[in-house]
């Protein structure tokens, strides 16, 4: 397939960097070490997959290169951007520009129809309402909805409302998608759909995916690399060759 | 985000949860009403009491003395203005100088004598006193039967309505049963009556030229200060019998009969003060006890009052008096503003409950909206624009609703009026002004009270906010 990189750095550079990455919560008299201590590298368009158990840290590892949480102590850096050290303003800014997210749940707003849902972040960043509708078209557009995009969330099957989620993290081209279980809550077909996709934007676009899961067998068909976390700490760290086509379609 | 973009989020928000959102609005339309309701009140009532009172003329008029008149009567010497020597005799060309003060509507002399009327030859002694045109606008004769004089120097007089009484030979009964103005005027319209009247002639002989140091002059001066009195008669008709109340007239007239200004002072009738003048105005020019000034406008009389002062002149005027008024005005302003707002700040708090509840409802919302990119400030301005929105819509829904709670109350109140015969009356006045005040209060009152549920919206942590389910 050929690889067209129009929003990702040159492949091969190191897209984030986490040293000895610390997030601790107190929670009444014990402290919890949800993150602790985790050095990695993520070099620009791999497809890596977080690994472990619930409560391993792996989403709270996703939150901190997401920019939502921030570090207790430790940095991670995506591109040149020390997040530890972006204001308030700056980490919205980063959230909005440079990484896309997906969730579990879809995360869409109900009172919103899929077009909107999806142009959101360009009203955060201010893009031209006529602007706004045609980069909404489009991306609903690449993920098969474009015949629903007047709908709301809920008149839409999960697949779909995965699909939209995957349309609005998109819009804004980011460096980096962030899957957080992205087929948690969807069947095992609509899922290899899904993930088809994610694996089509890292080697169409050269998008770095970061995609936290519990299901090895998911990260074995699609990732490169598969990172292990156990509470709060790196385990292990291997490469891994992914089927061509993702398994069965 | 943009402007547009943050109202049209704004409003989708208030759309979505409606039956709340409305029921919010409507709390600050009611506040927003009540405080339109009670100011315009305010309002109205100045206005009608203003109008009223500069109907009545009382408020643009100074009465302007010679300043000897009132060391004359007793009264303490002014402390600042010139001293008595340097003050002038109340003459003609004094009067013009001050109808020629800017502001200055006209300037007419207080023309007042006690004579003998005659009528169906018995004789009736009583206080004459002079008007001029101007004074048909006066509220005093707004329930006058007949007609205002035809000109200014007609030989017409109007009666006030208890010496209509006497010439009829009715005893005014206190109290009860008052005879109404119409039937005093039936059998009076028309009729004449005759004055005889003491008129002043100056002799001719010496006459010396007018000055204002004329009470300085040496005693050959005044040589020329002779004249006489001639006993006159003089036909009146009466075009008019009046309801007025003595006091409430323009300076401090007495008077039951009145004189169109111009023939009075044609009659040159002999005035009590003349003899005492005559030791000072040694010329044919008229002298004056007193001058009453019309200024144009209530806001000018202290103005013209100071003015007239430096001429040399004593003036008085009931100013102080209305500036009194203005402060209970004030006051009143200040109560019912007061009174009106407190049911806003009850609105307020609504306001504050709703935003509060809709960032509870809304949690994971912000949160998305975080997660894809939106940053504290979108976040607060989003809560800001519902509050503001909720206030604008409740300012203007609000200020419609204290204008109709005005008319209904106004035409009420019109109605009763005139149940009871009196003239209908405006006395609730909504000015522009107080409509944009309105709104815009209300906007400001909502954007406080946005204040803390925006900031507690935006300082949310994404990372809670989506795991809340």
């Amino acid at each position: 397939m050929t690889t067209a990189p129009v929003v990702s750095a040159a492949r091969g550079t190191v897209a984030i960097r986490s040293e000895n990455l610390c997030r601790h919560y107190r929670m009444g008299e014990t402290l919890i070490r949800a993150v602790d201590g985790v050095s990695l590298e993520v070099r620009a368009g791999d497809f890596v997959a977080l690994l472990g158990s619930s409560g391993s840290g792996k989403s709270s590892v996703l939150n901190l290169i997401a920019g939502l949480d921030r570090p207790t102590s430790g940095s991670v850096v995506v591109g040149d951007r020390d997040l530890a050290k972006l204001t308030r303003e700056e980490l919205a800014k980063y959230r909005l520009h440079v990484v896309g997210m997906v969730f579990q749940s879809f995360n869409l707003i109900a009172s919103m129809t899929l077009a909107e849902n999806v142009e959101l972040p360009l009203r955060f960043a201010e893009v031209d309402r006529s602007q706004r509708s045609n980069l909404a078209r489009e991306a609903l557009e690449r993920v098969g909805l474009r015949a629903r995009m007047n709908h709301r969330p809920s008149e839409l099957s999960g697949g779909e409302q995965q699909r939209a989620a995957l349309a609005r993290a998109l819009i804004n081209r980011p460096q980096v998608l962030l899957a957080d279980e992205p087929t948690g809550n969807l069947d095992s077909h609509t899922g290899t759909e899904i993930m088809s996709m994610v694996r089509e934007f890292n080697r169409e676009l050269g998008m770095t995916v970061v995609m936290v899961t519990h299901e090895r067998a998911l990260a074995e068909r699609y990732a490169q690399r598969m990172i292990f976390l156990a509470d709060g700490k790196l385990i292990d760290d291997k490469p891994n060759t992914p089927a061509p086509d993702g398994g069965q379609r | 985000m943009k402007i547009s973009d943050l109202s049209e989020l704004a409003l989708r928000n208030l759309r979505e949860s409606l039956l709340r959102n409305s029921l919010t609005t409507i709390g600050i339309s009611v506040g927003v009403a009540s405080l339109v309701a009670m100011l315009s009140l305010g309002i109205g009532l100045q206005q009608l009491f203003s109008r009223r009172l500069a109907k009545s003329g009382l408020f643009d008029t100074v009465l302007v003395t010679s300043r000897r008149d009132l060391r004359g009567m007793g009264r303490e010497e002014e402390r600042n203005g010139p001293t008595p020597a340097e003050s002038r005799i109340l003459d003609e060309p004094a009067r013009l100088e001050i109808e020629h003060l800017p502001n200055v509507l006209e300037a007419y002399p207080d023309i007042r004598f006690i004579t003998e009327l005659r009528f169906d030859d018995k004789p009736h002694l009583t206080m004459i006193s002079a008007l001029p045109s101007s004074a048909k606008s006066n509220d005093a004769f707004e329930g006058m039967q007949g007609s205002f004089f035809s000109s200014d120097t007609a030989a017409e007089v109007i009666l006030q309505k208890t010496f209509a009484e006497e010439l009829l030979g009715k005893t005014p009964s206190r109290g009860v049963d008052e005879t109404s103005v119409a039937d005093l005027a039936k059998p009076l319209l028309g009729k004449e009556l005759t004055m005889r009247y003491a008129q002043r002639a100056t002799s001719p002989a010496q006459p010396s030229p007018p000055s204002s140091d004329a009470a300085n002059s040496t005693d050959s001066n005044l040589a020329g200060a002779a004249y006489s009195v001639l006993s006159r008669e003089q036909t009146l008709k009466i075009v008019g019998v009046a309801d007025l109340d003595l006091e409430s007239m323009r300076g401090p007239t007495r008077a039951k009969v009145f004189l169109p200004l111009k023939l009075a002072e044609s009659l040159h009738v002999m005035q009590p003060t003349d003899l005492r003048e005559i030791s000072r105005a040694a010329s044919d020019q008229p002298v004056y006890s007193s001058i009453s000034v019309r200024v144009k406008n209530p806001a000018q009389v202290q103005l013209v009052e100071d003015g007239i002062k430096k001429m040399g002149f004593g003036t008085f005027s009931i100013i102080d008096a209305s500036r009194g008024l203005q402060l209970v005005f004030r006051v009143l302003y200040a109560f019912l503003g007061i009174f009106g707002s407190l049911a806003l700040i009850v609105a307020s708090i609504g306001i504050v409950n709703t935003l509060v509840m809709a960032i509870l409802e809304r949690r994971r919302e912000i949160g998305i909206m975080k997660a894809i990119g939106a940053s504290d400030g979108d976040v607060k301005r989003i809560f800001f624009a519902e509050a503001g929105a909720m206030g604008i819509l409740g300012g203007i829904v609000g200020v419609a609703l204290g204008w109709a709670i005005g008319q209904v109350i106004n035409i009420g109140t019109n109605i009763y009026l005139k149940s009871q015969s009196f003239p209908p009356e405006h006395f609730w006045a909504v000015p522009w002004w107080l409509v944009v005040f309105a709104i815009v209060f209300a906007f400001l009152v909502s954007l406080v009270s946005g204040l803390y549920p925006a900031g507690r919206a935006a300082r949310l942590d994404p990372v809670q906010a989506l795991r809340y389910e």
